[in-house]
């Protein structure tokens, strides 16, 4: 099957049947980091997947916004 | 594995709800967590006008999704960073969702361009003015959203900040003791002073992959590209870290942060000790009238600064 990764992207070929869970296993991605879309639905880690299925793989974490922790922080400097 | 409400094929496993959903159920559980979250922290309410912080990424554009579903007077801002190709396909992405979603609402987006008012994108005026790239976007961002949610007159300021930035943002805090900020990491902040926004995080019950499956299932086109400022940054190390406890013991971060919320909540000061707080050492800027402690708050310095070294 083949398998579309991000970050950066690529498409790698990995054989076939697998569960999902195994196959993110095979490649040391961590579940809660990551989302698996065959075709184009969402499947779930114990989703068999076979040999002719069009993967992705698709990360889920970002650097984040600047966060607005304090009143006196966010618009002041002291430099 | 089968949805834990109507029995149907799931699409999604929550290990740390020991539970799994399909499209529907997930969506009602989505939005349940969002409406549970401005209700427990009195965020606003219909009537109020709400100013909704976008990037393009899944989670700014999913508050914004929800927000009007659930009936909210929700409109956004789009700061263009001006980073080359990553800031326009981002604002494309925020584009085609103002237009295709957010307009049948009767909602606005609003735009701010950097290079417009600096005269050059972000990271050329981190370079000139010799200071960090995310440094420079945080002073800027945080500035333009709280100018145009008081100059508009929203009632207050949303962003898509969901569990696992909460949760990498109070590790980090923790492993170099910065108290100072952690009695500040509420996901309500109160208008304390004249000029300043209300700020809310309606997502903090959320985490970025029930966030990243609710824009997938909805069809809400984001960019996956993370910024190529953000590589290697160390809320990128701690949300790995995290991420792979979760994964070994699911609830770990909801525990950690939640659980950081209600001890806070017990001895945190209260909203109006905060309020007090800030009024007794913040003035108006005396050239833009925003407030801040020293005479001339930071955005304008740096901009004071830009246009002597930017070319016009």
């Amino acid at each position: 099957m083949q398998v579309q990764l991000s970050h950066p992207a690529r498409t790698i070929e990995v054989k076939g049947p697998k569960k999902v869970k195994e196959l993110l296993r095979e490649l040391n991605l961590v579940v809660e980091a990551h989302l698996v879309i065959k075709g184009d639905d969402l499947v779930t880690e114990d989703e068999m997947l076979y040999e002719g299925d069009q993967i992705e793989i698709r990360p889920v974490i970002s650097g984040g916004s600047p966060h607005f922790t304090s009143h006196i922080s966010r618009l002041t400097s002291q430099e | 594995m089968n949805c834990t409400k109507c029995k149907t094929k799931a699409v999604i496993g929550l290990p740390r709800h020991n539970a799994a959903f399909c499209k529907v159920c997930f969506n009602g559980f989505v939005h349940d967590q969002v409406a549970r979250a401005i209700k427990s922290e009195w965020m606003f309410g219909k009537e109020d006008r709400i100013l909704v912080a976008v990037s393009g990424g899944k989670d700014s554009l999913a508050l914004w999704d929800i927000l009007l579903k659930l009936g909210y007077r929700a409109d956004a801002l789009y700061v263009n960073l001006g980073i080359g190709s990553y800031s326009e396909q981002s604002h494309a992405k925020v584009r085609k969702f103002a237009e295709a979603v957010a307009a049948s609402h009767g909602a606005t987006l609003h735009l701010h361009t950097v290079e417009q008012e600096a005269g050059a994108g972000i990271k050329e005026l981190a370079q000139l003015i010799h200071r960090p790239t995310c440094s420079t976007c945080g002073t800027i961002k945080r500035y333009q959203f709280n100018r145009v949610a008081i100059e508009q007159n929203y009632d207050v300021m949303a962003t898509g900040h969901n569990l696992d930035d909460e949760a990498a943002r109070l590790l980090g805090n923790v492993l170099h003791w910065q108290e100072e900020y952690l009695d500040k990491q509420g996901p309500s902040l109160p208008a304390s002073v004249a000029g300043f926004a209300k700020k809310v995080k309606p997502l903090y019950r959320l985490s970025e992959r029930e966030l990243a499956a609710y824009a997938v299932l909805n069809k809400i086109d984001y960019i996956v590209e993370e910024c190529p400022m953000a590589k290697g940054s160390k809320m990128l190390q701690y949300k790995e870290v995290l991420n792979r406890l979760e994964t070994e013991s699911p609830g770990t971060k909801q525990t950690f942060y939640w659980g950081f919320l209600e001890k806070q909540s017990k001895k945190q000061p209260s909203a109006t000790t905060m309020t007090e707080k800030d009024r007794a050492v913040l003035h108006p800027c005396t050239s833009c009238s925003q407030p801040t402690t020293a005479e001339i708050c930071s955005y304008c310095k740096m901009m004071a600064r830009a246009k002597t070294v930017v070319p016009r």
